[in-house]
C-alpha cells in the first residue's frame, strides 16, 4: 500500500477503534491512537503476512508486548480479514475472544500478552528459532515506554544483541505518558535511546506517527547486520483526536457521544484532506 | 541395580540421546548448565542449546518463543528461582499461551540444604499446580526419570518438573518401569492404610512400609509422580480400600501433594488423613537426610503416625 493510502487507512482504523471503544464503554483509547500508525505501517505494508494462512510458517511475527493497546490491533486484523468485522461488536463483551488484550484464540495473534515486560523475551525466542532454522522471517515487538521500567525488558535486550538477532525489531511507542503521568516523572527513562544502544542495539529514532518515516525505518532493517534494531517511535498519545492528544487521562478514558462525534469529524476531515493531497500528487 | 546417579544427569543423558534424532529438542540454561548436569548436552549439540545467563524471566519467555516456532524447549534452572522469579512468565507465556515448554526445576526441595530459604523450593508445587493447564511431575528415581523424560518429549504442553540435586536411592529395579503422565503407580499393595508420596519421599514411604509390615500392618504405597493432573481414581480407591491415608512430601504442608490428595479425599470419600511435610517456617539447614529426619519425613515417624491413625498407639499390633 502506498503512503497516501496508508495514511487514510490509519485514520479509518482510528475511527473504527473509537467506535468500538465507545460502544463497549471500555478501552485503552490513548495508547491505541498513538500506536495506530505503527501498526498500519506494519500490517498494510511491511510485514509478510497472509490473512488466509495465519499460521503460515514463514510469516513475519508481531508481538504486542504493550498488550493493553489492543483496540487498534483488533480493528486492523478484522479489516484484513483475519476474522469477520462484525465480531468487533463483541469487543469486551461477556464470553468474547476479543478481550482487552491480545488473545491467541484469535487468528493473527501469536501470543497472549498483557502482563508487561514479556513480549521481548518471547520475540527473542522466535527470532532465535528463525536463525537456528535458517528462516528469513522477522519478528516485530511493540513495547510501551512506561513498560521500559520492567527489568525483564533489559534481560531480553541483552539476549537479543548477544545472539546477534538482526531479524528482531523492537519498537517503542514513545508517547511519553503513562497512566500516572509523564514517564519522566513516574520513573525517568532518558536517555532511553542511549540505553538501548549501550545494550548493543542499532537505534533509529523517528516520528512514530509519520507513516512514511515508519515504513522507511522498517524497510531498512537490518541496517547493521548482526545487530537487532530498536525503532524509537516518538508518538503522541491520543494522536489524531485533538482533545485526547498528550493527555494522560485518555490512557483508558472512553469518549462520550459528543466527544466521539467530534473525533470522527476530525478524522474524517483528515481522510478527505489526504484524498485531496493524493490527487495533487 | 545400577549405580546411584542424580536424576538431573539422567535427564541430560536421555535428552541428549533423543535430541540427536529430534533436532527440535532444545535445552536452555540460566548459567545452570553445570548444576543441571547439562554441560555434555551443550557441548555435543551447541545448535540445540541456548545459554540465557542468570535471567529466569527471560529464559521462560525465550523458551515460549522457541516453542511457538515449533521447537521443544527444556528449561533447566534451579527450582527455587524458576518457580518463583519467573512464575508470571510460566503462567502467561507457557500456560495461558499454551506453548510446549518443559520446565525442569533442578536442585528442588531442600537439595541446597545449607544454603537457606533463598535456595529451597518448598512452595513450587503449590504455585505450579494452581496454574491452569500446567502439569506437575516429581520423578522418584533414575529409572522413572528416564521414562519421564521420554514421555515429556512426546507430550505436547507445559510441564513443571521438580528433581533434586543429589543421587537418590532407586525405588525401581530397572528402567523397565511404566510411566504415564497422570497415572499413579502402586508400589506396594495393602489394605490397612495408604502412604502417598512423590519424588524423593517415595523411597522413604517404601522404607516405612517395610517397618509397618513388621508391625503387622498391610500398607499400600502409591507413587504419585504426577501431582497434576492428579490420579483421582487411585486416591479414591485407596480411601475406600484402606480407610486411612498418609501423604509424605518434600514441600510445605500448604498446597502441595497432601493438599491435593486431601481435596480429593474430603470431596469423594472422607477418611482419616495425615499430611507430612515441611511446616510453615524457613526450613532448617542441613543435608536432605538430616532435614527430612528433623521434620519427620522418615520411615520411623511415618510408622508412628500410621500406628496412631490406626488407633494402635503403643505399636504392639
Amino acid at each position: 500500500m502506498e503512503i497516501t493510502a496508508l495514511k487514510a487507512k490509519a485514520a479509518q482504523i482510528r475511527i473504527d477503534l473509537l467506535r468500538m471503544i465507545h460502544g463497549a464503554k471500555t478501552g485503552h483509547t490513548g495508547g491505541s491512537l498513538s500506536n495506530t500508525d505503527i501498526l498500519t505501517a506494519l500490517y498494510y505494508r511491511v510485514m509478510k503476512i497472509d490473512p488466509k494462512r495465519p499460521q503460515w510458517e514463514d510469516r513475519d511475527r508481531f508481538i504486542a508486548s504493550k498488550g493493553h493497546s489492543v483496540e487498534s490491533l483488533w480493528c486492523i486484523l478484522a479489516d484484513l480479514g483475519f476474522f469477520p468485522k462484525e465480531e468487533l461488536k463483541t469487543y469486551s463483551q461477556f464470553g468474547t475472544r476479543l478481550i482487552g488484550h491480545p488473545n491467541n484464540k484469535v487468528p493473527g495473534v501469536e501470543m497472549n500478552t498483557g502482563a508487561l515486560g514479556h513480549g521481548l523475551s518471547i520475540s527473542v525466542g522466535m527470532a532465535l528459532a528463525a536463525k537456528r532454522d535458517g528462516k528469513a522471517y522477522r519478528v516485530f515487538c511493540l513495547m510501551g515506554d512506561g513498560e521500559q521500567a520492567e527489568g525483564s525488558i533489559w534481560e531480553a535486550a541483552m539476549a537479543g544483541s548477544h545472539y546477534k538477532l538482526d531479524n528482531l525489531i523492537g519498537i517503542i511507542d514513545r508517547n511519553r505518558l503513562q497512566i500516572s503521568g509523564s514517564t519522566e516523572d513516574v520513573m525517568s527513562l532518558e536517555p532511553l535511546a542511549e540505553k538501548w544502544a549501550a545494550f548493543g542495539w542499532h537505534v533509529v529514532s523517528i516520528d512514530g506517527n509519520d507513516i512514511e518515516a515508519l515504513v522507511k525505518a522498517f524497510e531498512a532493517v537490518p541496517e547493521v547486520p548482526g545487530q537487532p534494531t530498536l525503532v524509537m517511535a516518538n508518538t503522541v498519545k491520543g494522536k489524531g483526536v485533538s482533545f485526547a492528544e498528550n493527555v494522560a487521562h485518555w490512557h483508558h478514558h472512553v469518549p462520550n457521544d459528543e466527544q466521539l462525534a467530534q473525533a470522527l469529524a476530525e478524522l474524517s476531515a483528515a481522510i478527505e484532506k489526504g484524498k485531496l493531497e493524493g490527487q495533487v500528487r | 541395580m545400577a549405580a546411584k546417579i542424580p536424576n538431573r544427569q539422567v535427564i541430560c543423558e536421555t535428552l541428549l540421546e533423543l535430541a540427536k534424532k529430534d533436532r527440535d529438542i532444545m535445552v536452555l540454561a540460566s548459567d545452570s548448565r553445570g548444576s543441571a548436569a547439562m554441560a555434555p548436552f551443550a557441548q555435543a549439540l551447541p545448535e540445540q542449546f541456548v545459554e540465557v545467563g542468570i535471567a529466569e524471566q527471560n529464559i521462560v519467555g525465550i523458551a515460549a518463543g522457541l516453542a511457538h516456532s515449533g521447537k521443544k524447549p527444556f528449561v533447566a534452572s534451579p527450582a527455587c528461582f524458576l518457580s518463583m522469579r519467573s512464575i508470571e512468565q510460566i503462567k502467561v507465556d507457557v500456560a495461558y499461551s499454551a506453548t510446549n515448554v518443559k520446565l525442569i526445576g533442578i536442585s528442588g526441595g531442600v537439595s541446597y540444604g545449607a544454603l537457606g530459604m533463598t535456595h529451597h523450593s518448598l512452595q513450587d508445587i503449590a504455585v505450579a499446580r494452581a496454574i491452569p493447564g500446567l502439569a506437575v511431575i516429581l520423578p522418584a528415581d533414575q529409572h522413572e526419570t528416564k521414562r519421564m523424560t521420554e514421555a515429556l518429549v512426546k507430550h505436547e504442553g507445559g510441564v513443571y518438573v521438580r528433581i533434586g540435586r543429589n543421587p537418590v536411592e532407586d525405588v525401581y529395579e530397572s528402567d523397565d518401569c511404566e510411566f504415564v503422565i497422570g497415572k499413579a503407580v502402586t508400589m506396594r499393595e495393602g489394605t490397612d492404610i495408604t502412604i502417598i508420596a512423590a519424588g524423593e519421599t517415595v523411597r522413604v514411604a517404601l522404607d516405612a512400609e517395610a517397618e509397618l509390615q513388621e508391625a503387622g500392618v498391610s500398607c499400600r504405597v502409591i507413587n504419585m509422580h504426577t501431582i497434576k493432573p492428579l490420579d483421582v481414581d487411585a486416591i479414591i480407591r485407596a480411601a475406600k480400600e484402606t480407610g486411612h491415608i498418609i501423604t509424605v512430601e518434600e514441600h510445605s504442608i500448604h498446597g502441595g501433594l497432601g493438599a491435593a490428595v486431601a481435596e480429593v479425599v474430603v470431596q469423594h470419600h472422607p477418611v482419616p488423613m495425615r499430611i507430612i511435610g515441611i511446616p510453615d517456617e524457613p526450613a532448617i539447614a542441613g543435608k536432605t537426610s538430616e532435614v527430612f529426619e528433623y521434620y519427620g519425613i522418615s520411615a520411623g515417624n511415618i510408622r508412628k503416625i500410621a500406628l496412631d491413625i490406626l488407633g494402635d498407639k503403643d505399636g504392639s499390633r
